[in-house]
């Protein structure tokens, strides 16, 4: 029976927000899910800004294809090419449409849309507001959000967290299980589309820049649920934060966008060799100039027009320069920061980074415009997360196409002219993961930013994602209430997955009153990142991979033991996180797999004990499949194609060759690190 | 930044509440004093041993918070009496010069308490659907750019922008209660927002009657209270005057050209 076709939406930051408005706007209903108000989501912490290739970037010599470029090369070539060419030529529409929004974008002064520097790319194309860039088109799609909720075609559930995908006997995603987060009520809802934009799971690692609510669990669920991972050892570091108690704060990269540079206290030989600075103890200001070791800048020096721009090399590059740097003994004080020092720039550059120095001065009471700030790296972004597919026309075909999609998907609609060298637009396909009718967008998807992802890229690719997988997953739900309706499906289905979290959070409460003392989930999730951090973060090797492997493997016995302190039928945090907690466990676990079988470096899966980038074996996307029955994990690998630009050396200008690439035979010659036009002449 | 007379340990107070339209009452915990510690880490060092003062182990405090940064506005909290953002409300900085080294943790007075340190702040997102707190954009089809904007105009429209719907002006303001319908300051700047941009405007007539309705600006008792606590520095009695003035000239006009 034909009934009005409705979907879900789980997570209300940027790329929820943008799926929901582009869904309502073609017509079809929106419940929206989301464990905080959408407004409070995690993207309004973003900072520094967003890129596109807008008119005057364009006439400064740069192009929609060149931001493509970069960001694949940034992603050290894993990222899947057809969406990033989308993303990349969609990237200045979206900035035309935030600009419509009304978002209050930084300005020149005749009025037009004012631009910065950001990393990864020596032209000026991150367009900014202040910053707090993430907070402000947070807002503007919040605001769009709230018009077609006053109009009644989005419904918003805020706190309310998902627990469970409901996926039918054939395989088919139905709709979801969700518990109030107030009254504990454990409820399923019916879509004939659901959409995952849950953002990333930096809490695996304890401290990361993220928020409190990024604990991957959401992504970990469907994982569980036979959805698969794509890529989830690929974790960035990012290089600027300011280590916390609670929480590591970002500096963001704006602040060396707008001029800011990184040093270390630091002495140089007779040969012109950099040693750290005997004298550990002096205040930074009263460090001469000839005793500052600008790293990255002696590092990178060829990166860019000016020497300076070696601080904006790719963030993995940039994080272990710092990173090497500081084991070397360079480290303020003899410890574990850096300078990241902006007290040289003008008063007005200042201005436009308000919004992160008053963040450096609220938490460490120094003013870093005075001050240079003390930073160390921090864990930031996953790149890996839900394994999404999506329709192209372009060849070779990548397996999913062939394996997962109808016979006629991926033809060429228009014959007359070239394959389209994106995604086709409209489809059903861009960005279901491999479970029908179940989504994957913005951080939670693998898709777009390989082994690491460029700065003021994701923002894009959120927004991106929402809008223009928007209209696919509208089609789709169309569809989908015509012939196969959500809302026929029969009951015992969705109340079997009631059953089950009912049942999960009756067996958590009931051992608040167990005699025994039980572990206790913030100290197990305090370990967790413990050892996460150490092995799987900067620097990795097989050993060390092994050996967290182990001991999260110990942790997911401990968690049989867990213990809740609260049996509280009201606004019960300790149940959810508890309940994420060993969600993550199992992603963790993912994570490590895949990063041991792995064996190359690549990106931010840096492996000292392995000899660089192996195109031969690893141009492949890490999938993880898990099997509830056995808890165990299979990781499968699946080529990259490469249909539009050949994989070559990344190299950002460095003294020496950081790592070395084995190609695959037939791209011998594409890899010739001369053909580097951001790096005409690389030492 | 650290305090001169730090403590080794020090007590909170915490004003608790077990779920809606519950009594409330106080427990007392001792904490260790840590360098850099915030009231979230306060929180959390209870919560990973939840007994209090006299010995008796209780359940774990509920509160509200995200980013720990300061700008998703989840955290806010009365903290020694004063309404705040309780991540970034550095322990150090209560105890500096301060001869009572006891903090005391509240809920925000002005917004039901969902348990604990939790409040409902939907009335703040139900104000800003009834202002209608948007541009009204065509649709998000591939259109051109948006409008021109001077340098200072984006500068007036970023200052009000960075409005992290918090509630720290509602808590403080002496007209905004639980029970009246007074939209409070936080709403009022946002209805300005809008009606400086130019694509907003075209609803600048609709948000100014509402703003002069029951519960409007004219409820505004002017005692600034608001924009002193406001953490993002809006300015919110500015603000409130310009709308003043938009809705005056809202009303002559409506008098003279006899239209809504
Ligand atoms: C400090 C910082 C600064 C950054 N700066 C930049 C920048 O300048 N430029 C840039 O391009 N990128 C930046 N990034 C990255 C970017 O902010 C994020 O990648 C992006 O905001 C992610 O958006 P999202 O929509 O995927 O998810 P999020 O914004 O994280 O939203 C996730 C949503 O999912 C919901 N959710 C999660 N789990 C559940 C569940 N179980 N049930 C219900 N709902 C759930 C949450 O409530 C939330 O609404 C920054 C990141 C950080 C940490
Ligand atoms: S000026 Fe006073 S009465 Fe008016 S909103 Fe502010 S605090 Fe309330
Ligand atoms: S105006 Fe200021 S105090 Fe009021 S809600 Fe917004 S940020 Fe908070
Ligand atoms: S947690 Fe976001 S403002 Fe404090």
């Amino acid at each position: 029976m034909a009934s009005e076709p409705r979907v879900i939406v789980v997570g209300g930051g940027l790329a929820g927000l943008a799926a929901s408005v582009r869904v309502a706007e073609a017509g079809v209903a929106v419940d929206l899910f989301s464990m905080v108000p959408v407004k409070r989501s995690h993207s309004v912490c973003a900072q520094g800004g967003i890129n596109a290739c807008t008119e005057p970037v364009r006439q400064e010599g740069f192009s929609e294809y060149d931001h493509f470029d970069e960001t694949l090369y940034g992603g050290d070539f894993l990222n899947h090419q057809p969406p990033v060419y989308e993303m990349t030529h969609w990237a200045p529409r979206i900035i035309d449409l935030l600009d419509r929004m009304g978002v209050p974008f930084d300005r020149t002064s005749e009025g037009f849309l004012d631009r910065r520097y950001f990393g990864g790319s020596v032209f000026r194309r991150t367009h900014f507001t202040g910053a707090s860039t993430g907070q402000q088109l947070l807002y503007g799609l919040d605001e769009q959000t709230r018009r077609y909720e006053t109009q009644g075609k989005v419904t918003k559930h805020e706190f309310w967290e998902f627990l469970w995908p409901v996926v039918d006997p054939d395989g088919v995603c139905r709709g979801i299980v969700a518990q109030d987060m107030r009254t504990m009520e454990v409820k399923s809802f019916r879509a004939d589309a659901v959409v995952m934009a849950t953002g990333g799971c930096g809490l695996i690692f304890g401290k990361s820049t993220m928020s409190v609510i990024c604990t991957g669990g959401a992504a970990s669920r469907c994982y569980q649920a036979g959805a698969w991972l794509g890529n989830p050892e690929m974790i960035q570091v990012h290089p600027t934060a300011i280590p916390g108690e609670d929480k590591c704060r970002l500096m963001s990269e704006s602040a060396r966008g707008e001029g800011g540079r990184v040093w270390l206290p630091g002495i140089q030989d007779e040969n012109g060799d950099w040693k750290p600075h005997p004298d550990a103890g002096r205040h930074p200001n009263e460090i001469p100039e000839d005793e500052r070791y600008y790293v990255l800048e002696e590092m990178y020096s060829t990166y860019g027009p000016t020497k300076r721009h070696g601080n904006l090399v790719s963030r993995d590059v940039a994080t272990r320069g710092i990173f090497f740097a500081v084991q070397q003994g360079f480290g303020i004080g003899g410890g574990k920061m850096a300078y990241l020092d902006i007290t040289h720039l003008p008063a007005d550059t200042k201005e436009k980074l308000a919004a992160i120095l008053e963040i450096y001065e609220k938490f460490t009471g120094d003013d870093p415009r005075h001050v240079p700030m003390k930073i160390f790296p921090a864990v930031h972004y996953s790149m890996g997360g839900l394994y999404a597919i999506y329709e192209t026309e372009q060849e070779p075909k990548p397996k999913f196409l062939t394996d997962l999609l109808p016979d006629d998907a991926g033809q060429q609609k228009d014959p007359s002219k070239p394959a389209h060298p994106g995604m086709v637009q409209g489809s059903h396909y861009n960005m279901m993961t491999n479970v029908k009718g179940l989504y994957a967008l913005g951080e939670v998807n693998f898709s777009y930013h390989g082994a690491t992802r460029l700065g003021a890229n994701a923002l894009l690719s959120c927004i991106f994602d929402g809008l223009f997988c928007g209209l696919g997953i509208a089609n789709y739900a169309r569809e989908m209430a015509k012939h196969d309706a959500a809302a026929d499906v029969d009951a015992a289905v969705f109340d079997a997955v009631v059953k089950q979290e009912t049942d999960k959070s009756d067996r958590f409460i009931a051992t608040v009153d167990a005699a025994d003392e039980g572990v206790n989930p913030y100290e197990l999730h305090r370990k967790l990142g413990e050892i996460m951090t150490e092995e799987l973060t900067v620097v990795r090797t097989q050993e060390g991979m092994k050996r967290a492997l182990d001991i999260v493997r110990g942790y997911i016995a401990d968690y049989q033991n867990i213990k809740l302190g609260d049996q509280g039928h009201w606004t019960n945090q300790n149940l959810s996180f508890t309940r994420a907690l060993g969600d993550m466990l199992i992603y963790a676990e993912a994570m490590l797999l895949a990063g041991i079988d792995r064996k190359e470096s690549r990106g931010c899966h840096y492996c000292s004990d392995q000899d660089g980038r192996n195109d031969e074996k690893y141009m492949k996307t890490a999938v993880c499949q898990y099997d509830p029955a056995t808890g165990q994990h299979a990781v499968k690998w699946e080529d990259v194609p490469i249909p539009l630009i050949e994989p070559r050396i990344r190299d950002y200008g460095g003294k020496k060759k950081e790592t070395k690439v084995t190609v695959k035979p037939e791209l011998a010659t594409a890899a010739d690190p001369g053909e580097d036009r951001n790096n005409p002449d690389p030492v | 930044m650290i305090a001169s007379n730090k403590p080794e340990k020090f007590t909170v107070r915490i004003k608790r509440q077990d779920g809606k339209d519950q009594p409330s009452y106080w427990q007392s915990f001792e904490v260790p004093y840590t360098a850099n510690q915030n009231i979230i880490t306060v929180l959390q060092q209870v919560a990973a041993n939840p007994v209090t003062t006299d010995g008796k182990r209780v359940t774990p405090v509920a509160w509200d918070c995200g980013c720990l940064e300061e700008v998703c506005g989840a955290c806010t909290m009365v903290i020694n009496g004063k309404v705040r953002q309780s991540c970034s409300c550095l322990v150090d900085e209560l105890f500096t010069g301060a001869t009572n080294q006891t903090i005391s943790i509240e809920p925000m007075s002005k917004f039901p308490v969902v348990r604990d340190l939790f409040v409902d702040r939907q009335r703040m997102f139900d104000n800003l659907k009834k202002i209608q707190g948007w541009v009204p954009i065509d649709s998000t089809a591939d259109l051109g750019p948006g409008p021109r904007e001077t340098q200072d105009e984006q500068h007036d429209r970023y200052a009000i922008s960075r409005c992290m719907t918090c509630g720290c002006c509602l808590e403080a303001c002496p007209q905004f209660t639980k029970d009246n319908d007074f939209v409070g300051a936080q709403v009022i700047a946002q209805a300005l927002y809008f009606n400086e941009h130019p694509t907003g405007a075209q609803l600048k007539g609709e948000r100014l009657d509402v703003l002069m309705g029951p519960g409007g600006v004219t409820d505004c008792g002017n005692a600034q209270n608001c924009v002193k606590v406001c953490p993002k520095d809006i300015p919110l009695t500015e603000a409130i005057a310009k709308v003043g003035r938009q809705a005056t000239v809202h009303v002559v006009k409506q008098f003279f050209t006899g239209k809504k």
